[in-house]
Order: structure tokens, then sequence, then C-alpha cells
């Protein structure tokens, strides 16, 4: 690998980094205004025009706050839960295709950190990593609220995981391949895998919802019952890394839903345009389309959030096992019964 | 046993079908209201920018009122005070002295005049009981403030700016 | 190959740590990384598919389990169960057999002529695919047999006595 290599991919994982990071920032905003907007109100509108520094202030605020940690709680992992929370929020971005190779000279640069060949299984991975942060976070505080939230989640997080991985199964079947770089490549102009696989989409819309502990199914954080659920004893930025990691999760988990299923950066005539407007031009129009398609699910969560009670707890338990795994594997079937008769 | 009124009446709940049960059309009808509203107007008055205009009869802020001349009306007689149910008015009266008939009406004038506006109700009975048409309820509403003593409004705050001004 | 020596030399070090960790929740947390250390030597072996899976159902599935078990029991030092003397004696021995077995098996194992891989690419998804669905498919469905009984114990095992009178409320 040469030095500009190295170089590009270095710049690159910088510049997710960094968008991951404020489009998180900004998702707090969006969330305030957006549920404003839903309840016929107008939301934060003091700092800058329209509001437009509150995420500035309330990140000031967070720093500024003061930073406690409960006498009885085990300091280390105290400090390792909210770590390991944003850590592995952050690192789901590697293997996101963010748009067409760009081709300069004659040299192809990816929009894609790494393209390995078990990218879906990698994101999977690092999903099931991040209920590490919550239940270490709630269990090295030393409350009951926190404890009670922490096994929440982590019960939650493994129910919900099955079947999302059922969902997949039969994308696979659809895609035959692993590589998120591949998958985003085959749906080419307006072959969006939502046309073949509608259930299969919505029960991992469903269980994406889940794992990154949105409401309705955001029972390890249900205050009127615990209080403040996991985080009931963080305070200071500590508390804002696990509210950062809910919108960087929730930022990451859009962008594989419009990767996997809605085309990621693929829009109809696309060759059409590339050949019109040149081939730097194209591929970063397919990279706003891209981003666009990641704004409207994060929209999505928040609609959903405003409009959605929570759900009961033997419910959330009911709708994932009794429900969400015998369609996923009835979806599997089905979509393996069309494709063997298709072939 | 029997109901007595025979107004009693059964209720069963019914089980719901399967739509009901699928959840997802309750769920899309659900964003559907929601969407509704997003489109809506927001009924917030954003406070200090916009006010919301005053009924005729809206009792806020004391004033003290001049008259036509651009003397105090007041003459300390205490009516306010005594019909004050909060007990939020007190004052002091004193002589109006030679060369000040411009600044007093009358020949007693209160010295010393204060609303504590954190006991005020705003009843408007001070109004109703003064004598010269004096105080008037006419204001605005009583800003915030961080300290109990600066609630504690005097003749500084109370009196209406001379006529000439 | 001192990446290797590296890893490995972590490994053992955590799962020393495992072990002599005085409080459980902690052990689990090592065993996490030791695990960990085991997904990139899976890595280093150029087996994508395995260090991937050993991720997601070792450590993002079983080891979240084991950690929430151990968070629901009461961890105080009081009721840690004293264990009686013979009990030790018999572990420690249990223990020294089990390590005079290890070192005689390395022992007889040809270290000096390590195994090559006639396909380098063989941990990839499709190559495992291929050979786990053709040469080891009897293994391989036997196995899924053997997880599908465990299954229905477990659910019997949850599952109430229809013949015991029902508790009404």
């Amino acid at each position: 690998m040469e030095l500009t290599d190295i170089a590009i991919k270095f710049g690159l994982i910088i510049v997710i980094f960094l968008i991951s990071l404020v489009v998180a920032m900004y998702s707090t905003y969006a969330e305030r205004k957006i549920a404003a907007f839903f309840q016929d109100r107008m939301g934060p509108n003091r700092a800058g025009p329209g509001g437009m520094f509150q995420p500035l202030a309330d990140g000031m605020k967070m720093f500024m706050k003061e930073e406690i940690i409960p006498t009885n709680a085990t300091p280390f992992l105290f400090i390792v839960g909210p770590s390991l929370a944003i850590l592995t929020a952050c690192i789901g971005s590697a293997v996101i295709p963010w748009g067409q190779n760009f081709v300069i000279g004659d040299k192809i640069i990816p929009l894609q950190v790494t393209d390995i060949n078990v990218g879906i299984l990698y994101i999977f991975g690092v999903v099931s990593l991040g209920v590490y942060g919550v239940m270490i976070g709630g269990w090295a505080s030393n409350n009951k609220y926190s404890l009670l939230g922490a096994i929440r989640a982590a019960s939650q997080n493994i129910s919900y995981e099955i079947s999302m991985g059922l969902s997949i199964i039969a994308l696979l079947l659809v895609t035959g391949t692993l590589s998120l770089g591949e998958i985003a490549q085959q749906q080419h102009g307006w072959h969006w895998n939502v046309i073949y696989q509608p259930v299969g989409f919505i029960l991992f819309l469903v269980c994406a919802f889940a794992e990154t502990n949105r409401t309705p199914f955001d029972l390890p954080e249900c205050e009127t019952e615990l209080v403040g659920g996991y985080h009931t004893e963080y305070s200071s930025m500590k508390l804002g890394f696990y509210l950062f990691a809910e919108y960087i999760n929730m930022f990451i988990s859009s962008a594989v839903m419009a990767t996997l299923y809605w085309g990621g950066y693929n829009y109809p005539g696309m060759d059409w345009v590339t050949a019109h407007v040149g081939p730097v031009i194209g591929p970063l129009i397919g990279t706003a389309v891209f981003f666009a398609k990641i704004f409207a699910f994060i929209f999505f969560f928040m609609w959903v959030r405003w409009t959605i009670p929570r759900f009961r707890y033997d419910q959330l338990m009911d709708l994932g096992w009794k429900i969400l795994i015998p369609l996923a594997i009835a979806n599997i079937v089905v979509t393996g019964i069309v494709i063997t008769l298709l072939n | 046993m029997e109901s007595l009124s025979n107004k009693k009446k059964q209720l069963t709940v019914k089980p719901l079908n399967f739509w009901e049960r699928a959840y997802l059309p309750a769920i899309v009808s659900g964003l559907a209201i929601t969407m509704k509203h997003f489109f809506k107007k927001p009924v917030t008055i954003a406070y200090p920018d916009v006010k919301r205009e005053f009924s005729e009869n809206y009792r806020g802020l004391h004033s003290l009122k001049r008259d036509e001349n651009g003397a105090e009306r007041c003459t300390a007689c205490g009516l306010c005070a005594l019909s004050c149910p909060a007990e939020a008015i007190t004052m002091q009266a004193a002589e109006r002295q030679k060369g000040e008939e411009n600044l007093y009406r009358e020949e007693k004038y209160a010295a010393v005049y204060e609303i504590n506006m954190l006991r005020c109700i705003f009843c408007g009975l001070c109004e109703e009981a003064c004598p010269k048409e004096a105080i008037y309820l006419d204001g605005d509403i009583v800003p915030s403030d961080y300290l109990r003593k600066d609630f504690i409004y005097g003749k500084d705050k109370l009196v209406e700016a001379p006529l000439n001004q | 190959m001192s990446t290797f020596y590296f890893i490995a030399f972590l490994s053992i070090f955590f799962s020393i740590l495992v072990i002599s960790a005085k409080n459980p929740v902690h052990s689990i947390l090592y065993l996490i990384l030791t695990f960990f250390t085991f997904t990139i030597h899976y890595i280093l072996m150029n087996a994508q598919f395995l260090a991937i899976v050993n991720f997601i159902v070792y450590m993002g599935a079983i080891l979240v389990l084991f950690l929430y078990t151990l968070m629901l029991i009461n961890l105080n030092k009081e009721s840690e169960p004293v264990k009686p003397f013979m009990v030790k004696i018999a572990a420690v021995f249990g223990g020294g057999i089990l390590a005079v077995a290890l070192v005689s098996s390395l022992k007889s194992l040809g270290v000096s002529d390590p195994v090559v891989l006639k396909n380098p690419e063989l941990g990839l998804v499709k190559n495992l695919g291929k050979v786990l669905f053709n040469e080891f498919l009897l293994p391989f469905e036997v196995s899924s047999v053997l997880l599908l009984s465990a299954m229905v114990g477990a659910v019997l095992l949850a599952t109430k006595d229809p013949k015991e009178p029902k508790v009404t409320i």
C-alpha cells in the first residue's frame, strides 16, 4: 500500500468520524425541533437563529457539569461503560459504502473505509458488542435501577438480535454476498432490495428500533419505572456519551438500512446523470442521495418516537420471540422457495 | 345482587381481530395523525418577542396616575391598603411643601408607596377603593426577577412618566 | 509472527486473570477480552467467517448471558459457600491430571512440522459453506439435532406442568 493510499484512507476515516459526530450532535437538535413540531410547539429557538447553536450549548453544559462517581460504584468500570458505548457506536461506520468509487486519472478511490467480505456480520458483531457499554455501566453504578436497566437492555438486545439475523439471512439469499460494497453495487439504479424483501425490511426496521433502544423499545431507560434506567447515576459528559452513542447508533443503523434495503447511493437514472456531469460530480450526487436516505430514516426514527408509546415488558418479549422470529423464519423459507423456483 | 338503579351495564371486551392484532395498521394511522400535526401552525406564542393582546379589563401591573397638569393624584388616604385582601400595599404620607404644587395635587401625598408584587393577587380592589382615581391596574405582566426584595415596587416603578417628557 | 506471539501472550494473560479475579463479574469481563484475542487469532489465520461468528456468538451473545446471570446473583462475600477441604484436594488432583494429559498430548504432537492448509482461502464464507454442506453434511446436521434437543429440553423445563392446579389470582 502506498503512502498516498494510506493518507486517503486516513482522511476518509477522519471525515466519516466527524460527519457521524456532527450528525449525532444535530440529531439532538433535530429531535427536539421535530418533537416540537409534532406537538404544535416551536422547539428550541433561543441559541442562534432558529436555535441552531443549541447542540453547542448543550455540549458546553455537559462538559461544565460536575462529574460524579458514586462512592459505592466500581470507578474503572463506571468510566469504561460510556467509553465502550461510544466506541462501539463509532466503529460501526467502517464498512458502510458511502458512495461510488471516485476515478481521478488512473486512481480509484473507494468511498468505503474497508470492504471486508463479511461486512454485514461485522456490523452485527459491533451491534451485539454495544450492549456491553450499557451492561457494564449499569452494573458498575451499584444502583438497583441501573442494574435493572442494564439487564433489560441485555435481554432485549439478545432477543431482537436473533430476528435481525434471520431477516438478514433472507436478504443474503437474494444478494448472495456478505460484503456491503457488493450489495450496494447490485442495487444499481432502482433494483433496491426492499422490492424483493419487504417483509424482511419491516422485520429489520423493528429490530433496528429495538437494538438502538429507541421508543417504543426504550425500556432500558424507562423513566416511569426505572428513574433513568442504566444511566441513573451518570452525570456530565459520561451521561452525554451515552446519549451521544444512542444518536450515533441511530445514524449508523439508518445508514445500514439504506444500504441493505434502500439501494445505498443508487437512484433511478444515475447512469444518465453520471454520464452528463462527469466522474467526480456523479459519485458526489450519489453520496448526497445516500445521505438524504439516511436523514429520512433518522426522521422516521423520531417520527415513531413521538407517536407510539412504550411497550410493556412482556409485550416486548412476546413480539420478539413469538411474532418476529416465526415471521423471519417463514420469510426465509418463502424466499428460498421462490429463488429455487426461479432458477 | 340486583342493582338498585337498574342502570348497570355489563361491558364486554371484544377480542381483537387480526388487523388490530397485527399492530402495523394502528401504527400507520398514528403516524398519519402526528404527521398532520407536523404541518400545523404552532400554537405557541414566543412570549417576550411576541405579545398576546390583553383584554380590555385585564388587570396587570399597577400604575399611579397623574392629573392633567402632571401632578400625582394620590393623597395617601390609605383606602387602597385597607381594601387590599392580600395586604400588599404600604405607604407613608407626607405634607406638601411650598413650591411642590405642580408635583402633588392635594396637600397630602404619598412619600413612600410600595406594593409587594409577590403578595398582590391582582384582584383590582385597590382600583375600586381609590376615591381619587389614582391607581389603575392597566400595566403589563410582572416581570420575573432573582431576589425577593426586587419584587417590592416603589414609587420609582409605579408612578406614571411625567406628561411633558 | 510477532503479532501472533503478542496476541497469544495476551490470551494467556487474560485467561489467567479470568481465574484469578476475585469478583466474578470482573472475571467474566476478562473472559470477554480473552475471546476477543481469539477473534484476532482467527483473523490472523484468515478465517474471517469463524472470527466474526466467534465475535457475534461468543462475545456478543453467550458472554452477555453469562454477565446477565452473574448480575442477578447476590455477590456478597458472606453468601459465598465455604468448600470442604476434601473438595479442594480433589480439585487440585483433577487439575493436575488434566495438566499431565495436556502436556503429554502436546509432546506427542509434532510441533516442528506445522500444518499447511491446502487452500489458504478455506476460512472464507463461500469455501467454508461448500465444505460444510458437501463433505461434512452429516455431522453438521447431527450437531443441529443436538442443539434442537437442547432447545426442547429448555422449553420443557420452562413450561409449567399442566396437571398442576392453576393458581388463581
